[in-house]
Formats: structure tokens, C-alpha cells, sequence
């Protein structure tokens, strides 16, 4: 499948029951505003690797609300360690879709590992993350968006002919706190 | 280990963590150094720490670690810890990172990229080794270019004494939160030895 229908069906989901949705920088960041641009969408521009930290810390302050990130292949193998993080921590309201084109497409296709092999299904299950899931076929995709855990989805090479996001950093943000904030955070005591 | 002993060993830290979370400034033999910063963190309204740990830390961490109104998460890096921290600040939380001053190295990208550019507030409670009296030479390249890197970062920054950490962590918050962005306090080895 596309990256683009990959994400086209992500959002879908995320708007379905009004998730928080953290999305990496580059070109998957673009599809996703050129697909469905929602003030829940938060666009990275930059920090490369931090879309699942980003997309933790926001879960953990409102667990109320369902929280879902898009990342990357060469973005999760920047912060690996992401990985060990989420699967002790993450609570059940996180989803982490790793969108796995085996290289970095925002810079000119140059491969990743996960071209020579390296597996992000077995690496999130060895870190100890419970409910890791794997999709090659867009058929797969939408059920297995659904619940809490780590979905890796393979999709092809290439993007979308898409323009930059037109809004400002302090627009983005602004928007999404608003959104973020509609419900009080949670405190660790709080019952 | 056996599930007594376990059990003892875990007593024995919680009674501690009480210990320390009583203990008024200068009055016991808890570190005060530790409980200038604790109280400075409660009097701002930290609620969510990501950390990597410090030698130097130890004790402040048992603390937050202990406390029930803090989420605290530690991470695998630094860099991991700003992205949790402007997470949880989205979210509505007051987040602070605890580090030591070479996880200011692997983050720069990101306070410069993420917290810098979207205005997202950060309060970093920085362990400054690489300063007078370090014993280990590794830490003194990253301890020479601290200062200077978050001057080129326009990053405020406070080296407080013990007696004025507390207000000194108080105000740091309040600077970060009001003009969204990232602020430092640096605590060197003679703070932890409290002078």
C-alpha cells in the first residue's frame, strides 16, 4: 500500500473517536495535512525520532483521550529507545503506527535497516511491548488500528505529490492544546 | 533475592522517602541540597518528570519517584525526555526534566526544534559535573561548554546556592512557563555538597 492510504485510513480512525493525533516530520507530516488537515493533527517540524515521546507524554496527561502517533522507520531507529519506553509505559489510551517505507523518504529514498532486515515487529516484542501488530495489506489496516499497542505497517517507497503545511508553528500548536486540554489533565494520584 | 529481604529493602526506602519528604531545609540530616530542590519543584506545580539519572540525583529522584502527584518516567535518553515533557505539557501538565549537564548535549535538537519553535515550556534540573572538584576527566569536555551552549541557545540559566535553590527552582518554572520556553537550573558538585 501507499504511505498516503496508509495514513488516509489512520486519520480516518483517529477522527472516528476523536484521538489525539502525533504526526512525524517530513513528507508524512504533508500527506497527512494535504488528506485531512483536523486541529487534533499535530505536524511535526521538526525534532526527528520524538513523534512517539511526544505522543506518550500527551497520553499520560489525558488519559481520557486516545492518543495515536505516526512515525517512521528511520525516525523510530533514531530513538530506539522509544521503544523500551513505550512498552513499560505506555498506558491504554497510546497507539504508536510505525509506518515502515524501509528508508527515509523526505530526504531522497536513502534506505534504512529495515531495508537490509532489521525487523520493527520482533524489535518492539524484544523490548517487551504486548500488543505489537504487523500489516502488509491496506485490508489489514483498519482493524488492526483499533486498541492500544504498536502497529507496524509496511508501505511502499515514494510520496505523495503534496504541498508544504501552510500554518505557522505557533498555529499548530495553539489549535492542538485547545483540543488537548478540552478534559483536565490527570495527575498520578488521581483516582 | 528473597521476598523478605525484598520486602525489607522496600520498606526500608519507603521509610526513607518519608524521611526525606518531612525533613525541613538545614533542620536534619537529610540532604538539604535535595530538599531545596523537591520543595522548589512542589512550590512550581511539577507534575510529570521525565529523567536519566545523576549520581547527584539520586536522592531527588527516590523523592519524585515517591511522590503521588508526579508522574515520572525515566528514559533511555535525554533527547526522549524533551519529547515526554512537551507531550505532557500539551496535555496540561508542568513538566520538568532532571539530568545530568552531558544530556544537554544529546538534546539541544531537540529544545532548539521542538520546545523553541512551538513555545513549549521546559524546566530543566540540570547535576553540572565537569565543574571545580570533578574526579572524572570524561566529564569535563561537556562541562567546559555547558554555560556557553545554552548562552548560544539564549536558554536562561541559575547556578542558585542551597539556601536559594528552592526560590531559584520556583522562578524558573514561572520564567519557562510564562515565556514558553526552555530554562536551566544548573547545580554543580559544590551545591550537592552544600556549600
Amino acid at each position: 500500500m501507499k504511505r498516503i492510504e496508509a495514513i488516509a485510513l489512520a486519520v480516518e480512525a483517529a477522527a472516528a473517536c476523536g484521538a489525539l493525533l502525533v504526526c512525524n516530520i517530513g513528507y508524512p507530516s504533508r500527506e497527512l495535512f494535504s488528506v485531512k488537515d483536523r486541529p487534533e493533527n499535530f505536524y511535526m517540524l521538526g525534532s526527528m525520532g520524538l513523534a512517539s515521546s511526544i505522543g506518550l507524554g500527551l497520553a499520560l496527561a489525558q488519559p481520557e483521550r486516545k492518543v495515536m502517533v505516526l512515525d517512521g522507520d528511520g525516525s523510530v531507529l533514531m530513538n530506539l529507545g522509544t521503544l523500551a519506553t513505550i512498552a513499560h509505559h505506555a498506558p491504554e489510551n497510546y497507539l504508536l503506527v510505525i509506518l515502515d517505507n524501509c528508508c527515509y523518504g523526505s530526504t531522497g529514498s536513502q534506505p534504512t535497516c529495515t531495508k537490509l532486515g532489521t525487523d520493527l515487529f520482533a524489535l518492539a516484542k524484544a523490548a517487551g511491548a504486548k500488543n505489537v501488530r504487523e500489516v502488509l495489506r491496506v485490508e489489514e489496516l483498519a482493524p488492526a488500528l483499533q486498541g492500544p499497542g504498536v502497529v507496524i505497517v509496511k508501505v511502499e517507497e515514494g510520496n505523495a505529490d503534496v504541498p508544504i503545511i501552510s500554518l505557522l508553528p505557533e498555529e499548530i500548536i495553539e489549535r492542538f492544546i485547545r483540543c488537548a486540554r478540552l478534559v483536565l489533565p490527570s495527575g498520578k494520584s488521581r483516582p | 533475592m528473597k521476598k523478605k529481604s525484598r520486602r525489607r529493602n522496600t520498606k526500608n526506602l519507603l521509610d526513607r522517602i518519608d524521611q526525606l519528604k518531612t525533613a525541613d531545609i538545614g533542620k536534619s540530616n537529610m540532604p538539604s541540597s535535595t530538599q531545596a530542590i523537591y520543595q522548589g519543584l512542589k512550590r512550581a506545580g511539577i507534575n510529570f518528570v521525565a529523567s536519566v539519572p545523576c549520581i547527584n540525583l539520586q536522592e531527588l529522584l527516590a523523592l519524585v519517584s515517591g511522590d503521588p502527584d508526579i508522574i515520572h518516567l525515566p528514559v533511555t535518553r535525554e533527547e526522549e525526555g524533551v519529547g515526554l515533557c512537551a507531550g505532557a505539557w500539551m496535555g496540561g501538565l508542568r513538566p520538568a526534566l532532571l539530568m545530568q549537564n552531558s544530556g544537554l548535549g544529546n538534546s539541544i535538537n531537540a529544545l532548539a526544534s521542538l520546545d523553541m519553535l512551538y513555545g513549549i515550556p521546559l524546566l530543566m534540573i540540570i547535576s553540572q559535573r565537569g565543574s571545580k572538584g570533578e574526579p572524572v576527566i570524561g566529564q569535563v569536555p561537556m562541562g567546559r561548554i555547558t554555560v556557553p551552549l545554552l548562552d548560544a541557545m539564549n536558554i536562561s540559566h541559575f547556578s542558585p546556592q542551597p539556601a536559594q535553590a528552592q526560590e531559584t527552582v520556583e522562578q524558573a518554572w514561572s520564567l519557562a512557563s510564562a515565556g514558553r520556553r526552555p530554562v536551566a537550573v544548573l547545580l554543580d558538585l559544590e551545591f550537592w555538597r552544600g556549600i
